[in-house]
């Protein structure tokens, strides 16, 4: 595979009455060709403005940023608008038009790229079948729900068959069925037309439904990048984990943490868990030792078709046993104390 | 002297007068229109944050306006006599009239303009934009169309201020509505032919209103 999208060293500053803000500090960053790319991160992050980057709608201050073979940074505005047609985009709020139909939305880009009328009308149904809204090609955004404006958008972003798609939040306006509708599509879009996606989200439900790889922004910087797995599995930093809490309860803390602690006068730690590893026949074992265990906490999920999660486990016994025990579950998996 | 409206005697004159208003007022909404629309695209596009920023070029723009919106008509009519003698050929008359009132209304609609393209959301600009439209492709296929519902009740706004105009340019040798009334009505004392005038005058307007109201509805597609 090879590098489709690729930060190098980039900055972005803006200046303004208020003084200068950095969005994007010194992004290292790669894309394969083919992949789903997530950059997740809170609001403020500077994903949005890091996306934007790519096809040129805001600027780079500093680096370089290759796309698809062409530095995009030393491009002047005629030539971006040239890459642009390359690079199709969706937006949190839809951004359709509302003075065009379906159909004219579709084949705005159609006509940008000066395709003729005959090919353009062909190709709008295509995609119109493709995101499965060929009965609404003459009806206007405002008469169209929430993800059906998406997957106008999406079409609209394929129309002139870009080889990367760049989604800004795309489901962040829409309710969770429908968001896991537009998830689908998008998926097709990668799988059938074989279009890399970079996604932009700050749940981590979105990056764990779709992306194959991801980046954790926080204050303009990647703080970790990875395989999905790898990265929510046994996240490095602290946004990481906060990330991870929100779908899975991993550890306790705050009050939850000091509800557990009341509760259970045990000593208290929290057991990693993934595919093979063998938690339960150690536990099954502790009882010879004389220590028994309580579940007071954690929880399990999948991650790209693996295992993961943990569980907070309160072991009970003579201490030299409850070492024992301790020491025989970090022989299978990874254990923190919990304090 | 006071014998009120007379069908006989005043229903001609209506008519003309009625015909010259019509004249005088759809001809400055074409020029003043087009001009203004012009000048407030000008506006929009090169402010901050605009397609084409252009610190300075709005600057001009904006003071132009600026200078020309706050001169009553009364002062702007005189003020553009050269003008419309330069144009026209003569001061007085309906068609000589539409100079100054074109003036006025490029300057009104310019603002109008500018306010209603302000309200496109920028969303919807940046979409264009990633696509790989040019400036120039948005600017002269998209802005109107996306704001053509609201600018239609700003040029029907704008219609009835020229309406106004257009009866205080009357009572300046150029004919129409304003002209009637005040030679017919107001000099003679016959407040029947001001009433008259008044009520053609409102339903002028509100026809004009109701026009406006459906068209701009109709570009909408909100159901």
């Amino acid at each position: 595979m090879s590098h489709i999208i690729e930060f190098r060293d980039v900055t972005k500053v803006f200046s303004g009455r208020a003084g200068t803000v950095t969005a994007v500090d010194h992004v290292d960053l790669s894309v394969e060709e083919g992949e789903i790319f997530a950059v997740i991160g809170y609001s403020g992050a500077g994903k949005s403005t890091l996306v934007r980057l790519i096809n040129g709608l805001e600027r780079v201050t500093s680096g370089a940023l290759i796309v698809d073979g062409e530095d995009v940074v030393r491009m002047s505005e005629s030539q971006l608008e040239r890459k642009r047609r390359d690079i199709g985009m969706i937006f949190q709020q839809f951004n359709l038009f509302r003075s065009r139909t379906v159909a004219g939305n579709v084949a705005f880009p159609l006509k940008v790229a000066g395709w003729p009328r005959d090919k353009r009308d062909a190709r709008v149904a295509e995609l119109l079948d493709f995101v499965g809204l060929l009965d609404r090609a003459h009806s206007y955004p405002e008469q169209l729900s929430g993800g059906q404006k998406q997957r106008v958008g999406i079409a609209r972003a394929l129309a002139a068959g870009p080889k990367i798609l760049l989604a800004d939040e795309s489901t962040s306006a829409l309710d969770p069925e429908t968001t896991q509708d537009v998830l689908r599509l998008l998926k097709k879009v990668n799988r059938e037309l074989g279009v890399t996606v970079v996604v932009i989200t700050h749940e981590l439900e979105i990056v764990r439904a779709l992306a194959d790889r991801v980046a954790i922004l926080e204050s303009g910087r990647v703080v970790e990048s990875g395989t999905v797995f790898e990265t929510f599995s046994k996240p490095a930093s602290e946004v990481g984990r906060r990330f991870v809490s929100t779908v899975l309860h991993d550890q306790p803390r705050g009050d939850d943490l000091a509800r557990i602690r009341q509760a259970h006068p045990g000593r208290i730690v929290t057991a990693t868990i993934h595919d093979g590893s063998r938690l339960g026949a150690v536990l099954a074992g502790a009882g010879a030792h004389g220590v028994t265990f309580e579940i007071v906490y954690g929880g399990i999920g999948t991650l790209q078709a693996r295992s993961f999660g943990s569980l907070t486990l309160e072991l009970t016994g003579p201490a030299p046993a409850v070492d024992r025990v301790v020491a025989d579950l970090r022989g299978v998996t990874e254990i923190e104390e919990v304090a | 002297m006071n014998e009120g409206f007379q069908w006989s005697e005043h229903g001609s004159n209506l008519i003309e007068a009625t015909g010259q208003t019509l004249y005088m007022v759809s001809a400055t909404l074409l020029i003043g229109g087009v001009l203004g629309l012009a000048l407030g695209m000008g506006l929009y596009t090169t402010r901050r944050g605009g397609l084409l920023q252009q610190r300075w070029v709005f600057g001009f723009l904006n003071l132009l306006v600026n200078i020309f919106r706050p001169i009553p008509f009364l002062i702007l009519l005189f003020a553009v006599a050269p003008l419309t003698v330069g144009i026209v050929g003569t001061r007085l008359g309906s068609t000589a009239m539409i100079v100054p009132m074109s003036v006025a209304a490029t300057f009104g609609v310019s603002r109008i303009v500018e306010q209603n393209l302000v309200a496109i959301d920028p969303g919807v600009i940046e979409a264009a934009r990633a696509t790989g439209a040019t400036r120039w492709r948005i600017i002269t296929t998209l802005l109107v169309p996306e704001a053509l519902g609201p600018l239609i009740l700003g040029y029907t706004f704008i219609c009835i201020a020229v309406v106004d105009m257009s009866a205080l340019a009357g009572t300046l040798d150029g004919g129409g509505l304003g002209a009637f009334a005040l030679d017919y009505g107001y000099k003679r004392w016959n407040f029947g032919v001001v009433w008259v005038t008044v009520i053609v005058i409102i339903v002028l307007v509100q026809l004009a209103q109701a026009l406006g109201n459906r068209l701009s509805r109709k570009v909408m597609h909100r159901n």
